[in-house]
């Protein structure tokens, strides 16, 4: 399916998403990665820095509740993609985000800032596998 | 004062995850769909983050500490080894498979549509999984 180009929408989004990291940084000190972040909530050890991760997933999935008071509606979720390949998709995610050590938040935004040479290969591999896999489903395996 | 600070840090995030568009995985599926229906919208994305990034960055690291912790916890790693780059392919394959990247699904949690939590059930496996795997191949911590 066709989405349209939003390049406003998406310099300003990407510049919210930007100004999270430095007040992540300036704050907390923390990298605002979402696997780190999701990774330590799965750790029981530390409960002053669970409740400090947990909080930080509950204003992200807060975001879209209070874009329907501004703006009236939800985001458009449109996947398509069958479930299973969802399934498999987020184990092998799961999987590779914890051997890159990050994932497009952590590497892509947070590491390229700090001039990461690990941030930059890693966020070169995965955003060329991704094109290579998408590439495959839709056109050589014709979609799914 | 830190919980409200680190709640209102994610909500911005998941405003900009929403308002770039990034919250739909059509979207993001069609910026690697090059050959096809492509959307451009991710690298404006990526634009927009790393134009505020780079320099607050520059400015935070000016200080010695942050102002809520006792010091910056950054990965002290710098080895670009066969991990790294084998970790990164696979994510992209996924990423490629199920639209969703997990900075994209987090705040896609507050729209309450099933197959986000289908997915980020699928990614807490595979998180768990690997850690599993890690300690039979000992690894480093994730950034």
């Amino acid at each position: 399916m066709e989405t349209a180009f939003t390049p406003w929408a998406s310099l300003g989004g990407g510049a919210l998403i930007g100004l999270a990291a430095v007040l992540l940084m300036a704050l907390h000190g923390r990298i605002l990665g979402a696997t780190g972040i999701l990774g330590g909530l799965l750790r029981f050890n530390d409960p002053s820095d669970w409740s400090l991760r947990a909080a930080i997933v509950a204003g992200m999935a807060a975001g879209p509740l209070v874009w329907l008071l501004v703006a009236g509606e939800l985001p458009a979720i449109d996947l398509p993609v069958p479930n299973w390949a969802v399934v498999l998709g987020g184990l092998i995610v799961g999987v590779g985000v914890s051997y890159g050590g990050g994932c497009t938040s952590g590497h892509g935004v947070c590491g390229i800032a700090r001039f990461s040479g690990r941030s930059i290969v890693a966020t070169l591999t995965f955003m060329a596998t991704s094109i290579a896999t998408v590439f495959i489903i839709r056109h050589v395996m014709g979609g799914w | 004062m830190r919980l409200f600070s680190a709640f209102a840090i994610g909500l911005i995030f998941g405003l900009g995850i929403t308002i770039s568009g990034m919250i739909n995985p059509a979207k993001v599926l069609n910026f690697f769909d090059i050959a096809g229906t492509w959307d451009p919208s991710l690298a404006f994305v990526m634009a927009g983050a790393l134009a505020v990034t780079i320099p607050g960055y520059r400015l935070v690291f000016r200080r010695p500490a942050p102002a809520m912790e006792q010091g910056f916890q950054l990965p002290d790693t710098r080895v670009i080894d066969r991990r790294l780059v084998l970790g990164s392919a696979t994510f992209g394959i996924g990423w490629g498979i199920a639209g969703f990247c997990p900075g994209g699904a987090l705040p896609a949690l507050g729209t309450g549509d099933p197959t986000v939590f289908l997915f980020l059930a699928a990614l807490i496996g595979g998180l768990l999984l690997a850690r599993v795997l890690q300690t039979r191949f000992p690894a480093r911590k994730p950034a």
